[in-house]
C-alpha cells in the first residue's frame, strides 16, 4: 500500500512540472503586458514602463524566466505581483479564507441536500417525490451560476431588500452579530453554488443507490427481516457512497473553478476573483501561482481518489 | 478679441474693480472658466485666493462610516507606483499633496498655506521658480512632524530612475530645495507656465521621509509602507487587501478645522460598473460608486425611486476617432504604417473631411452617452478657456457625398466609391467595450450610405492598450485606417496632452512604437505652435496658442471627436461629495460630508 502511494506521488511530480511548463509558456506567449495601463497615460514616460519591464525580468527569454520561476518556487518563493508589488503567497493567503468559507459552505449545503434527497428518491424510484427531485435537479444544473446569481440578487436584494449583494470581509460588530452578518452575506453565494452542486450530486447519489439497491445481498438482508431503515443506511448507503466520495473528491478542484463566476458576481474577495482581475491586468506571477494551485489541487485530489480506490479495492494497488 | 477681453478683465481685478469670484464667473459666461484661471490672475499680477468651500459640518467626526465602491479596487497604495487612477485614489485617502483642484478647477490648498503668485512673491515673474510655504504643525499619522525635508525627499525618491516611479515625468526636470523647515523652492530649467504640477493633485502626494528613506531606488518594492501608508491625510490607515478592501479611521489630529466628517472610511473593490451603480443608487448598500460607465438608459431606470443618483463632473476627456496618415497595408523595411508611406485614401483631404461629416455625434450622444456626453468638434475640450470657439461640426451624408463626388470619388458597380483604381474601403478598429462597438455601428451605417465601405475590428482592451512590441493590434502600431478610443486628460493643463502630436513623437518601429503621435501626422506649424506654447509665460497668449493647435488638428481632420465625455459617479442622496473633472475622485475627500 505505502509503495503504491509512493509510486503515485512520484508520478505526480513530473505531471506538475509539465503543467507548470505549459502554463508558463502559454502565459508568456499571451498578448498584453502588466504595464499596459501606463502606456496610455501621457504623464508616464515610456522609459518608465520599459525600466519596469526590464527590472521585473519581462524582457528575458521565456526559458530563462521559467527556470528562474522554477528555482524560486523550489525555494518557496512564489514571486511578487507586478500590479500590487506584494508577495504572491501573501496575496493568495489573504484571499483564501473567503474562498474556503464560501466553497466549503456550498459544498456542505450540496451534501446536505443531495444525500437525503438522492437516497430517498432511490428508495422510491418513479414515485412523485422522485419525479419532482429529478426535475428540479435537471433544472438546477441546467441553469448556470451567473444566471441564478443575478436572479437571486434581483429577487432578494433589489426587490425584497433582504440580503446584501456585496460581500465584505470587513464586517462591523463582534461576537454573535458578526457571525450572523457573516452568515447573512454568504446566503446568496452559498445558495447559488450549493444548489448547483446539489443538483448534479443528487442525480449521482440516486443512480449509485439504485445500482446497489437491486443487488442480491440487499434482498437477502431484507429477507432476513431487517428493517427498511437499517437496510438502506447500513447495507445500501455504505456501498453506494464509495463512488460518491470519489466523485466529490474529483469535483473539488472544479468547484474552485466554478466559484470564479460566483465570486465575481457577489464581489467575494476570493481566489477566483483574484485570478480574474490578475488575468485582466496581465499580472503573470499571480495568474501563474493561482492556476498552479488549481493544478496542484487537481493532482492532489486525483491522488486522494486513487489512494481511496486502492484502499477500497486492494486489487488496484497491486497492479 | 479673446486676448483683449481677458486683459481688460485682469486689469479690473488688479485695480479692484472686479473681485476674483466675479472674474471667474465672467470667464465662465464667455466659456472661459478654467482650473488655471487662477494661474491667469497670478501671472497677471493678482494674488490668488482659494475657491469657496462647500463644507458645512461644524465639528470633526460624527458622520459615521463612509462606504465607497470602486469597481476596480486599488491594488497598491504607493501613489508613485500607481498603474491607474484607482491606485492614486486609494493612496489619496492617506497621503496628501500641497494643493489640489476643486470642481471649478481652482487651486485648493492642502498642505501649503498660501497659493503662490507673483504678488506674494512666491512665484518668480520669469516663471522659473515657485516657492511653497508649508502648513506648520502638521503631523504624519505616526506623530512625526511634516517638514520641507519630506517634500524634498519625495522629489529625490521619484527622480531616482531605479525607483521606477510612474510620476517621474512631472519631477525629473525640476529641482527642489529646502529653504527652511517650512519652505521649499521648486526651480524649473525654463519658464514653466503650468507650475502647479509637481506636488499638486494625485501625482503630487508626499511621502514621509522617515519611512521611505531606506527604500529609495532599487529597494523601492520592499518598503513596508507601500502596503501600510502613513500619511498626513484625513483618515488613518487600518487595513489593505489589494483589489478588495481599504479601511481607514478618522485622523483626530487632522490639520483642517472641523474635518473630516466621517469616523471611518471603507473602499471596496471588485465587480463591475452596473452592479456598483445598483449598490449605490438602487439598494443604497454603498454611499458612493466610482466611474459609473453605464448606459444612460440603465442609470435612469435605476434612479427611479432609488436611494441615490448620478452626478457629473466636466473634464477634458474626449472619445475620438484618429485617422492614420500612413499606409497600414504596405510594409516598408518590416514596418507597416511606416513614415515612408502615405495613406492611399486619406492623403486626399476631401476623404478626411467627408469622413468627419459622417460621424453623427448627436446620435452617439442620444443612443449611448446620454447625460455623460457632449457633442464637440474639438480635440481639446478643456479646461474651458482652452476650448476653441472657431470650430463646428455637422452630420450630413449629402454633403459628404458631394465632397467626395467633387473630389472625383465616383461610386463603382458595387456602390463603393473609387478613384484611380483605389476603393474607399477602410478598417475601423477600437477596443472591445459596449459604447465603442455601438459607436462603430452608427459610423459604419452613415459611411455605407455615402459609399464608403467600413470593416469593423475590435481588439481586447488588454491587447489594444498594451505596449507589447510583438503584437500587431495595439493602438500605437495603428495597423488600421481609423481607430477610436480616449486618452484621459489627467491635468487641468493641455501641455502634455497636446505635445503628444508633435512630429518628434511619431510612433515608429525605431522607438518600438513608444511614440505618442500614433496618427503619424506631421505638421510644421503645429510643432512650432506647441513649442511656443511650452515656454509662453503670458497666459493669454498661451491660451491662444493651444486653441490654434486644436484648430490645426481640426483643419487637417487628424481626429474626429466622437464625444466629450464627462465623469459619472453614483452617490447616495444624502452624501455631498466634492468631485472635480480635473482631479481624482478622492482628491477633495476632506470636504465630503453627509446631510441628513
Amino acid at each position: 500500500m505505502s509503495q503504491y502511494v509512493l509510486r503515485r506521488l512520484l508520478i505526480a511530480i513530473p505531471s506538475l512540472l509539465g503543467i507548470s511548463l505549459v502554463l508558463f509558456v502559454v502565459l508568456a506567449l499571451a498578448p498584453g503586458d502588466p504595464f499596459s495601463e501606463l502606456a496610455t497615460n501621457p504623464n508616464v514616460p515610456p522609459e518608465v514602463a520599459a525600466a519596469l519591464r526590464a527590472r521585473f525580468g519581462l524582457d528575458d527569454p521565456i526559458y530563462l524566466r521559467y527556470l528562474h520561476w522554477l528555482s524560486a518556487m523550489a525555494h518557496g518563493d512564489w514571486g511578487f505581483s507586478f500590479v500590487s508589488r506584494m508577495n504572491v503567497d501573501q496575496l493568495i493567503l489573504q484571499r483564501l479564507p473567503a474562498t474556503l468559507y464560501v466553497i466549503g459552505s456550498a459544498q456542505l449545503l450540496a451534501l446536505l441536500i443531495a444525500i437525503p434527497v438522492g437516497v430517498y428518491a432511490a428508495t422510491k424510484p418513479y414515485s412523485l417525490f422522485d419525479q419532482i427531485a429529478n426535475t428540479l435537479a435537471f433544472v438546477g444544473f441546467s441553469l448556470p451560476t451567473f444566471f441564478t446569481g443575478i436572479l437571486f440578487i434581483l429577487i432578494f436584494s433589489v426587490t425584497l431588500d433582504w440580503l446584501p449583494f456585496v460581500y465584505t470581509t470587513d464586517i462591523k460588530g463582534t461576537g454573535i452579530r458578526w457571525v450572523l452578518e457573516m452568515i447573512r452575506q454568504a446566503i446568496m453565494p452559498v445558495a447559488v453554488l450549493g444548489l448547483f452542486q446539489a443538483a448534479s450530486m443528487t442525480r449521482f447519489v440516486r443512480s449509485a443507490m439504485l445500482d446497489v439497491i437491486r443487488l442480491d445481498y440487499v434482498t437477502t438482508a431484507r429477507a432476513k427481516g431487517l428493517g427498511q431503515a437499517k437496510v438502506i443506511v447500513k447495507h445500501v448507503m455504505r456501498n453506494a457512497m464509495i463512488p460518491v466520495v470519489t466523485l466529490i473528491a474529483l469535483q473539488m478542484p472544479a468547484v474552485f473553478g466554478g466559484a470564479i463566476v460566483t465570486e465575481q458576481i457577489f464581489r467575494i474577495p476570493g481566489i477566483g476573483s483574484l485570478l480574474i482581475s490578475s488575468i485582466l491586468s496581465n499580472d503573470t506571477p499571480v495568474v501563474m501561482a493561482v492556476t498552479f494551485v488549481f493544478a496542484c489541487l487537481v493532482v492532489l485530489f486525483n491522488l486522494i481518489a486513487d489512494v481511496l480506490y486502492g484502499w477500497l479495492d486492494p486489487r488496484i494497488s497491486l497492479r | 478679441m479673446l486676448d483683449k477681453e481677458l486683459r481688460s478683465m485682469i486689469g479690473d481685478v488688479k485695480d479692484g474693480r472686479m473681485d476674483r469670484r466675479a472674474f471667474i464667473q465672467r470667464l465662465a459666461a464667455v466659456g472661459l472658466t478654467a482650473p488655471a484661471a487662477y494661474q491667469i490672475l497670478a501671472f497677471g499680477g493678482v494674488a490668488m485666493a482659494e475657491g469657496p468651500s462647500v463644507y458645512k459640518p461644524t465639528k470633526r467626526g460624527g458622520g459615521g462610516s463612509l462606504k465607497l465602491l470602486w469597481w476596480q479596487g486599488p491594488t497598491l497604495l504607493n501613489p508613485h507606483f500607481a498603474t491607474g487612477t484607482k491606485d492614486q485614489d486609494g493612496s489619496r485617502l492617506f497621503y496628501e499633496p500641497l494643493a489640489c483642484w476643486d470642481p471649478d478647477g481652482n487651486m485648493k490648498l492642502v498642505l501649503a498655506t498660501e497659493i503662490p503668485s507673483t504678488q506674494n512673491g512666491l512665484l518668480a515673474a520669469d516663471g522659473k521658480s515657485v516657492t511653497w510655504k508649508l502648513k506648520p504643525g502638521v503631523k504624519w499619522h505616526d506623530g512625526k512632524p511634516f517638514t520641507a525635508d519630506d517634500v524634498v525627499f519625495t522629489w529625490e525618491y521619484i527622480i531616482d530612475p531605479a525607483t521606477a516611479a510612474v510620476t517621474v515625468a512631472t519631477y525629473r526636470d525640476i529641482t527642489v530645495e529646502k529653504v527652511d523647515d517650512l519652505t521649499v523652492r521648486l526651480s524649473f530649467k525654463k519658464p514653466t507656465p503650468f507650475w502647479a504640477d509637481a506636488f499638486v493633485g494625485a501625482t503630487g502626494q508626499i511621502l514621509p521621509k522617515h519611512l521611505f528613506a531606506e527604500f529609495k531606488g532599487s529597494k523601492s518594492r520592499e518598503a513596508p509602507a507601500n502596503l501600510a501608508p502613513v500619511g498626513t491625510g484625513p483618515y488613518k490607515f487600518v487595513e489593505f487587501k489589494p483589489g478588495d478592501l481599504i479601511r481607514g479611521v478618522i485622523n483626530p489630529d487632522y490639520h483642517m478645522a472641523n474635518r473630516p466628517h466621517f469616523d471611518t472610511i471603507e473602499m471596496k473593490g471588485g465587480g463591475d460598473a452596473v452592479s456598483a451603480a445598483r449598490a449605490v443608487i438602487q439598494t443604497g448598500e454603498y454611499d458612493f460608486g466610482w466611474n459609473i460607465q453605464v448606459e444612460d438608459d440603465v442609470l435612469l431606470r435605476l434612479e427611479k425611486g432609488g436611494k441615490g443618483k448620478t452626478i457629473y463632473a466636466v473634464g477634458g476627456d474626449t472619445e475620438f476617432i484618429a485617422l492614420n496618415f500612413t499606409d497600414p497595408t504596405t510594409e516598408v523595411d518590416g514596418e507597416r504604417s511606416s513614415m515612408k508611406t502615405k495613406h492611399p485614401l486619406f492623403s486626399d483631404p476631401a476623404v478626411r473631411k467627408a469622413l468627419s461629416l459622417l460621424v453623427d455625434r448627436e446620435s452617439i450622444k442620444k443612443a449611448i452617452y446620454g447625460r455623460a456626453g457632449r457633442t464637440t468638434a474639438n480635440f481639446l475640450n478643456g479646461p474651458e478657456k482652452f476650448v476653441s470657439k472657431n470650430t463646428s461640426w455637422e452630420f450630413s451624408v449629402e454633403k459628404a457625398s458631394k465632397i467626395l463626388d467633387d473630389a472625383g470619388w465616383k461610386p463603382g458597380a458595387d456602390g463603393i466609391r473609387e478613384k484611380d483604381g483605389k476603393k474607399l474601403k477602410i478598417v475601423y478598429q477600437t477596443s472591445i467595450n459596449g459604447p465603442r462597438q455601438k459607436t462603430q455601428a452608427i459610423v459604419k451605417q452613415a459611411c455605407q450610405k455615402a459609399g464608403i465601405d467600413v470593416e469593423l475590428k475590435s481588439v481586447v482592451a488588454s491587447v489594444f492598450f498594451s505596449s507589447d512590441v510583438a503584437n500587431p493590434d495595439t493602438y500605437a502600431k495603428f495597423y488600421a485606417d481609423i481607430e477610436m478610443f480616449q486618452i484621459p486628460m489627467s491635468q487641468p493643463d493641455p501641455a502634455q496632452h497636446m505635445r503628444r502630436y508633435h512630429s518628434s513623437n511619431v510612433a515608429t518601429k525605431e522607438n518600438k512604437w513608444q511614440g505618442t503621435n500614433f496618427p503619424r501626422w506631421v505638421n510644421k506649424e503645429y510643432d512650432a505652435t506647441i513649442d511656443a506654447a511650452d515656454g509662453e509665460m503670458d497666459p493669454v497668449k498661451r491660451v491662444a496658442l493651444y486653441i490654434k493647435a486644436n484648430d490645426l488638428l481640426f483643419q487637417d481632420t487628424v481626429f474626429i471627436p466622437a464625444q466629450h465625455r464627462l465623469k459619472v459617479e453614483a452617490t447616495a442622496n444624502t452624501l455631498r461629495p466634492v468631485i472635480s473633472g480635473w482631479a481624482n475622485e478622492t482628491d477633495n475627500l476632506f470636504d465630503w460630508y453627509r446631510e441628513e
